[in-house]
């Protein structure tokens, strides 16, 4: 296997006429956990949904693992071992939280029980027979990324995990990410909140306007302070 | 009696109402289905379920082939004829308004009842019933003739059945969730074009089954699908679009108030459908249990 897991090598993508991402660049090696951070608006969101196959017009390259992925449909993506958590979760009303679980075919081996998932989301046991959109914020959140570590999907695309959470919450997702990347998972994750992401990265890599504008590894995110406020405008 | 009324005979009607309700039902029930997932009114349906009776007169009259085989082989033709028009043609206006799919089943239900016309003629022709379901069988307050009292049990069976296998397993399942966001669906590697395909052959499938029951009950002709399809849309109407135990409810529902229409004010049988869903659209526009958009 290549030292890359996902190479991403100017990367388009329109919604309708509007052009969106203009040749964006980076890389996940395996085992990493690897951030985009930016402003809103900035392309994150888009930049998954393109690695995903969910933006149809797209050009560019997205190899994984060596294949190149840009004219495929996002099912057969699903395949090669990527899966996603949505920015808004995806949480489907018509399901029951154990049917919302289950719904993600198992691509490959390699991922989790719904035992050890549900150890990690010990509310998901409880409200096992309840609608999917009754649960909390949080709840939803575990829900959401409890059913893409079932499918064994090696890459994990995790868009915004912790918006709107409360801090009980984002610690345990927090520790969630820790767990999946000790299991060998790699995680690209979108982040509004860079303290919380410098807790769980290794690597940061900035939008700006559709293009990845820096790469700053997470050793040296105190240096870069000033240079990080100043790209997020916080 | 009550009010005047002797009531046996008016619940004899509304029993036999019930054999009606058990085509919408099945017919209602199948649109349903297409159109939560589709977003598609399938005005071929009704055409559909005419092409199962012909198909099932077909078999007997050139193949020998009898009653209870073309129960399951009318159908099948019937989804797999709905299979090949789904790939080949349906599947290109998923991204236009529902308005074209509506002009291509119609156009779809005209060519195929132009053709059964053209072949067996517009009077139609007689499937009888089969001999293990011939004569009466005695319910207590009345008594029914037996094939009649087959169909409804056999389509409340089959609408439960499907009913239980979109509620109850994980197949049901990824249909819900690919009707509420096919995209997503399709993202976690679900092969949602192929599920689509199968879809509309299930639901064409039904229309096809009830057309292979029906033919015995009325004549095979062309004409069959159209002359149901009107109540049922305004069956889909009331239940709800897309609702799926609404569709069945409101189908025997339909056909029970029907048959008791008849027997109270026969002038009003053929009516009283609709303006119920006048009213129903007037009270309540998403349908008796559909959820509001
Ligand atoms: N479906 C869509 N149709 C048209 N434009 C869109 C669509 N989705 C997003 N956009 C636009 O694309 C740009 C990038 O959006 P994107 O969601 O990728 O940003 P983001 O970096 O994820 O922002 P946020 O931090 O707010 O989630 C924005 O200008 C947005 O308005
Ligand atoms: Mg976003």
């Amino acid at each position: 296997m290549s030292d890359t897991m996902l190479e991403v090598r100017g990367l388009n993508a329109w919604y309708g006429e509007s052009h969106i991402l203009h040749g964006v660049d980076f890389d996940v090696k395996p085992g990493e956990v690897v951030t985009l951070l930016g402003r809103n608006g900035a392309g994150k969101t888009t930049t998954m949904k393109s690695i995903m196959g969910l933006v149809g017009n797209r050009t560019g390259s997205v190899k994984f693992n060596g294949t190149e992925t840009i004219g495929l449909r996002s099912d057969r993506i699903a395949h090669l071992g990527i899966a996603i958590c949505p920015e808004e979760r995806g949480i489907f009303a018509s399901l029951n939280v154990t049917e919302n679980l289950m719904l993600p075919p198992v691509i490959a081996p390699g991922g989790l029980s719904v035992a050890e998932i549900h150890e990690l989301f010990p509310n998901l046991k409880e409200r096992a027979t309840s609608q999917g959109t009754k649960l909390s914020g949080g709840e939803q959140q575990m829900l959401a990324i409890g059913r893409i570590l079932r499918t064994g999907a090696k890459l994990l695309l995790l868009d915004e995990p912790t918006e709107g959470l409360a801090p009980v919450i984002v610690q345990q997702i927090g520790r969630t990410i820790r767990a999946i990347k000790e299991r060998g998972f790699t995680v690209l994750l979108v982040e509004q909140n860079f303290r919380f992401a410098a807790t769980v990265a290794d690597r940061h890599y900035v939008v700006d306007h559709g293009v990845v504008i820096d790469m700053i590894p997470n050793a040296e995110l105190e240096q870069n302070m000033d240079k990080l406020h100043d790209y997020l405008g916080v | 009696m009550l009010f005047g009324y002797n009531l046996s005979p008016i619940l004899a009607q509304s029993v036999l109402g019930m054999v009606n309700g058990a085509f919408y039902a099945l017919l209602s029930l199948g649109l349903a289905i297409i159109f939560g997932l589709l977003n598609i009114i399938n005005f071929a349906h009704g055409a559909l379920y005419m092409l199962g009776a012909v198909v099932s007169y077909l078999l007997l009259h050139f193949l020998g082939i009898g009653y209870w085989p073309a129960l399951v082989l009318a159908p099948l033709i019937v989804g797999a004829f709905g299979v090949l028009l789904e790939r080949t043609m349906i599947n290109r206006l998923y991204k236009l308004d529902h308005l074209y799919g509506l002009l291509l089943t119609f156009g779809v239900a005209l060519i195929l009842e132009g053709i059964v016309r053209n072949s067996i003629g517009s009077s139609g022709v007689t499937y009888s019933v089969p001999e293990a379901l011939r004569g009466a069988t005695r319910l207590g307050f009345m008594i029914m003739p037996t094939y009649r009292l087959w169909v409804v049990v056999a389509s409340f069976v089959i609408c439960i059945t499907t009913w239980l296998i979109l509620e109850k397993t994980p197949i049901g399942a990824t249909l819900r969730a690919a009707t509420e966001n096919a995209a997503l669906v399709q993202s976690f590697g679900v092969n949602v074009p192929r599920l689509i395909t199968l879809t509309y052959g299930a639901g064409v499938g039904l229309a096809g089954l009830a057309g292979v029951m029906a033919a015995p009950v009325y004549s095979v002709n062309p004409n069959m699908g159209s002359d149901v399809i009107i109540v049922v849309f305004a069956v889909v109407v009331i239940g709800g679009m897309g609702s799926i135990l609404g569709s069945i409810l409101t189908g025997f529902g339909l056909g029970l108030l029907e048959g008791l229409t008849k027997s109270i004010y026969p002038e009003a049988s053929g009516v009283v459908v609709f303006v119920l869903m006048i009213v129903v659209l007037l009270t309540r526009p998403a349908g008796l249990f559909g959820k509001a958009a």
